[in-house]
């Protein structure tokens, strides 16, 4: 692979490239889902190619190909560089890399069971067991479950002399069931909604989550919203679980802090930010024990967002984005981290595959755990709305106004969970809604979700997020708006 | 605009050479590669998808390219059928040694699960209806054209003290499928896009333009557009949320629209999922909505057959509000008693089929007539971050986005800060009040589809965001 990246550097370089840099990447994916008891989908996907950026008179330029002959790579090195010097015909500025050093080393993720290596058998068997266990629920009508993993070997080379080996091993799985009742629809989703949780992680992570265990747990859920009373209309005490309290922080903290949606690189697509440059160290985003960090590192866990190296050949890191409240950070990259007066990028480029663009991506965009007890936060909860697993999620193009729905909520009265809600829903601005938070559960309640869809580029990429959360309440909240008024 | 002799020119003056699709008797060869290995491997059927993309895209921002990119792949997907059993392998290599070991992975998957008592025999030779959506000007449309026709955008949006962003994006595409009973269908298309947002001060607006010929728009008039309703945008006002007179332009219409797609696979009704389940054939929407599905449209794009190679048929889905037909895969069909109608997607899947064609039918009246139309109302450019919040009543969310303005007295009269809408869609189909002519319309929520503008009443509002 070296030999791949150092032609198309050295064309690259020949052809007037000022910086370039490479990834080859091997991509193994394997997908299983079942639906009613029968098998849905059965696929493997396998894909391996070559992507250069480039700097040439002032301007980047981009190209990739599958073509992986010393030919190939040279046509696709001169045609990024081509491009280049077409994106300099409309230079404003210069472009000034912040300095980084050279790295030449191999990195793993740590697994204990490769997921490629356990049978099809075992995997689809299990699958099949969670989807009986549900459809015995009287009034299930469709149940649904998947496993998704991912090995992905990646090979970044710089003209600047790094060369950095990754490799990856990505695990996923979930399940869900709904119930068609009486001209309504009722899902429940297990351990998480949109295809469940997923981890830097083997297989080991599928074994931890004892999928049949808790398929009838769902299923009767599902089945018993219909009776369950609607969730009422009103500004209230609101506890979120901890996956919906994930995807939270995964739309109104880890997007605004993107320093490219806040430059306006995004303003046609994703959107900008609310979080305008002035507001860095001013801003009181959430109540003093709000803190949140961008953490690649092993250290924080095995989410979608650790790696060793970011695409741009930068260290992982951890940044203070929130601390005690207070707004302290933005993801930046070499091109943007001089703009908010770092010497240093914070290490957040990260690419879908060899043939896009790494742009910057959340990293593990996580809530640090707090102090309490789960049982004491609801026992210390007089009148409230807790609220679990992710229905629906809509954000402004700034990220400030927000609504979400999730799958089931319970009401809370006296400090006991007291009856089953259904069609919960609760909404905000950003700050207020952080500013409002007066308890987080501690360590022994904090999961690092993962978010595997998130959207962002043009051509659009998916890419794998880590959010690190635990049950937390928050105060004052618009509760029910998503069903009022219809 | 120019010629695409003239493009071309361009296009090997700069260096970047647009790059070639590989012939259809390349894609041949290919799969008849693929369908000579896995005859020795013990697969009783086999099926070869090859797909190939050339796609190039400028990205711009803050009135300069900021990226600019341009992609070339090919891969082959391969499902083997062996003793009931379907599985699907896909590889972007293409010597023998990688197709064989794809072919051996789909088998290995294959065996691993139950025999499938639903599974059918593959289709034989099919007969299909020949469209051509392939624009050499699309094809080659080189980097440099693009970067100077996003300078000139760029360049308008700075004389008026505005800031630009968006994307110029060309390409080419194509697919061969091919099954180990004889069937054999290929497709190629271009496709080009055109999206501009202009934000002045804390105001935006936006437009975009999408076409398989990158010259059934001009880049420079959307750019001008963008300009003109990003100017009227500036200090919004703040309105109380509530119910509305609403005039949605046709991206905001296809966004919200767009999720009814699903709602018309047959396996989606079978599945109980479907918000038409047990509304079939009942007065649901207003008598002015009919819905097509046609892939033969002239403003359509896509292949003219399916996931397995049968034909895509036209389909009227919606008949003046009643919900008439829906789409069925060969499998969806076999179960409920019906023919197929080429909406299926590659085996094995769970979700079965779906319409990606639809075209709703138009009116006479047009966005300035709606507007003229209106004593108070809202006239919305685009929505965004659209989800839906019951699967059933078909409520959405979403918020608007990059230009809403206020309608009185028959003109529009001022900017107004964005919404949160919560709205259901069978509600809001019941209330069309005027539609103008269908066109091709392009968003960032849906797939491209045939809608019209769309004056709708009492259009539900829940809340206000802060710009």
């Amino acid at each position: 692979m070296w030999d791949l990246s150092t032609n198309a550097l050295d064309t690259a370089r020949l052809r007037g490239a000022a910086y370039g840099d490479v990834r080859v990447m091997h991509l193994r994916q394997r997908d299983l889902t079942t639906k009613n008891g029968q098998v849905g989908t059965l696929s493997q996907i396998e894909s391996i190619g070559l992507g250069i950026r480039v700097l040439a008179n002032g301007g980047w330029g981009f190209a990739s190909t599958d073509r992986l002959t010393r030919e190939g790579v040279a046509a696709c090195a001169a045609q990024a560089v081509s491009i280049a010097k077409a994106s300099a015909l409309t230079k404003r500025e210069e472009v000034v890399l912040a300095p980084e050093q050279s790295y030449v080393d191999s990195w793993q993720s740590p697994f204990r069971k490769d997921p490629f290596e356990i049978p099809l058998e075992t995997q689809l068997a299990l699958l099949l067991a969670a989807d009986a266990e549900m459809r015995r629920v009287k009034g299930v009508t469709l149940t649904e479950t998947d496993m998704q993993f991912r090995k992905i070997d990646s090979w970044f080379a710089s003209s600047t002399g790094s060369r950095i080996h990754q490799r990856k091993v990505i695990s996923g799985c979930g399940i869900a069931v709904t119930s068609f009742q009486r001209e309504e629809i009722q899902k429940r989703s297990y351990p998480n909604s949109f295809g469940g949780q997923h981890a830097l992680q083997g297989y080991e992570l599928v074994e931890s989550l004892d999928l049949v265990k808790n398929a009838p747990i769902i299923a009767e859920e599902a089945a018993a919203l219909h009776s369950a009373s609607q969730c009422p209309e009103k500004i209230g005490t609101l506890i979120l679980g901890a996956s919906q309290l994930g995807l939270q922080i995964h739309e109104s903290i880890g997007h605004p802090i993107e320093l490219d949606r806040v430059l306006g690189q995004e303003a046609n697509f994703a959107g900008t930010s609310f979080l305008t440059l002035d507001q860095l160290n001013k801003l009181k985003y959430g109540s003093s024990i709000v803190n949140v960090v961008a953490d690649a590192r092993l250290d924080h866990g095995q989410g979608l967002g650790t790696f060793a190296y970011d695409d741009e050949g930068v260290p992982a890191q951890c940044t203070d984005i929130i601390k005690n409240g207070q707004f302290r950070g933005y993801l930046s990259n070499r091109e943007t981290a001089h703009l908010i007066g770092l010497n240093r990028s914070s290490g957040t480029m990260r690419t879908e595959s060899w043939n896009r663009l790494p742009i910057i991506r959340m990293t593990n965009v996580s809530l640090l755990p707090g102090t309490w007890d789960y049982d004491d936060l609801i026992a210390d909860t007089h009148d409230g709305i807790l609220m679990e697993t992710n229905r629906s999620w809509s954000i402004d193009d700034r990220r400030y106004q927000f609504q979400f729905s999730t799958e089931i909520g319970w009401e809370i009265k006296g400090g006991k969970k007291v009856r089953m809600l259904k069609n919960p829903s609760y909404s905000g601005i950003t700050t207020e809604f952080w500013n409002s938070c007066d308890a987080i559960c501690k360590f022994d309640h904090w999961t690092l979700w993962g978010t595997p869809n998130c959207g962002k580029g043009q051509p659009m990429q998916t890419m794998g997020t880590g959010h690190g959360a635990s049950p937390s309440r928050f105060r004052n909240v618009r509760i029910g708006t998503a069903f009022s008024n219809q | 605009m120019k010629s695409a002799a003239k493009a071309k020119k361009l296009s090997n003056a700069a260096g970047a050479r647009a790059p070639e699709l590989l012939p259809e008797r390349e894609l041949r060869r290919i799969m008849d590669t693929v369908l000579r290995l896995a005859k020795s491997t013990g697969a009783q059927e086999t099926e070869v998808h090859v797909d190939e993309v050339a796609d190039a895209l400028t990205r711009f921002a803050n009135n300069a390219i900021h990226q600019n990119v341009a992609e070339q792949g090919l891969t082959v997907s391969i499902r083997t059928v062996a003793d009931g059993r379907t599985a699907r392998a896909t590889t972007n290599r293409i010597d023998e040694d990688s197709l064989r070991a794809a072919i051996d992975a789909s088998l290995s998957l294959a065996h691993s699960q139950p025999k499938d008592a639903r599974l059918l025999p593959m289709p034989a030779k099919q007969h299909y209806r020949n469209v051509n959506r392939f624009s050499k000007s699309s094809a080659v449309l080189s980097a440099d054209e693009r970067a100077r026709a996003v300078r000139r955008a760029c360049d308008l949006a700075f004389k008026h003290g505005q800031v630009a962003a968006g994307i110029y994006s060309n390409g080419q595409s194509q697919s061969a499928l091919g099954n180990s009973r004889g069937l054999f269908a290929a497709y190629r298309e271009t496709h080009s896009q055109f999206s501009i947002t202009v934000q002045e001060g804390t105001a935006a607006s936006w437009a975009k333009a999408n076409s398989a010929d990158v010259r059934a728009y001009d880049p420079q008039k959307l750019a001008a557009r963008a300009c003109e309703k990003a100017h009227l945008a500036v200090n919004a006002g703040e309105l109380a949320p509530g119910r509305y007179t609403v005039i949605l332009e046709p991206s905001a219409v296809l966004d919200l629209v767009g999720f009814l797609f699903y709602d018309f696979a047959a396996t989606a009704l079978q599945d109980k999922r479907s918000c038409l389940n047990d509304r079939m054939g009942k007065q649901l929407f207003g008598p002015n909505i009919t819905i097509t599905d046609d892939a033969y449209h002239p403003l359509q794009q896509g292949a003219p057959f399916d996931g397995e190679g049968l034909p895509r048929q036209r389909v009227l889905l919606l008949d003046r509000g009643i919900p008439r037909n829906l789409v069925y895969s060969r499998s969806a069909a076999k179960a409920a008693g019906k023919q197929p109608t080429g909406h299926g997607f590659a085996l094995p899947n769970e979700y079965g089929e779906a319409p990606m064609n639809l075209v709703f039918a138009g009116g006479d009246s047009s966005v300035e007539k709606m507007v003229a139309s209106t004593e108070r109302g809202l006239l919305v450019t685009r929505l965004w971050y659209i989800r839906e919040v019951d699967p059933y009543e078909k409520i959405m969310t979403g918020m608007t986005r990059d230009g809403l303005f206020l309608v009185e007295n028959g003109r529009v009269t001022s900017a107004v800060r964005n919404f949160r809408f919560n709205q259901s869609l069978i509600e809001m189909l019941g209330n069309v009040a005027l539609l103008g002519p269908a066109v091709r319309a392009t968003g960032e929520e849906a797939f491209e589809m045939v809608v019209p503008a769309m004056k709708v009443n009492n259009f539900h509002f829940s809340e206000v965001t802060k710009f």
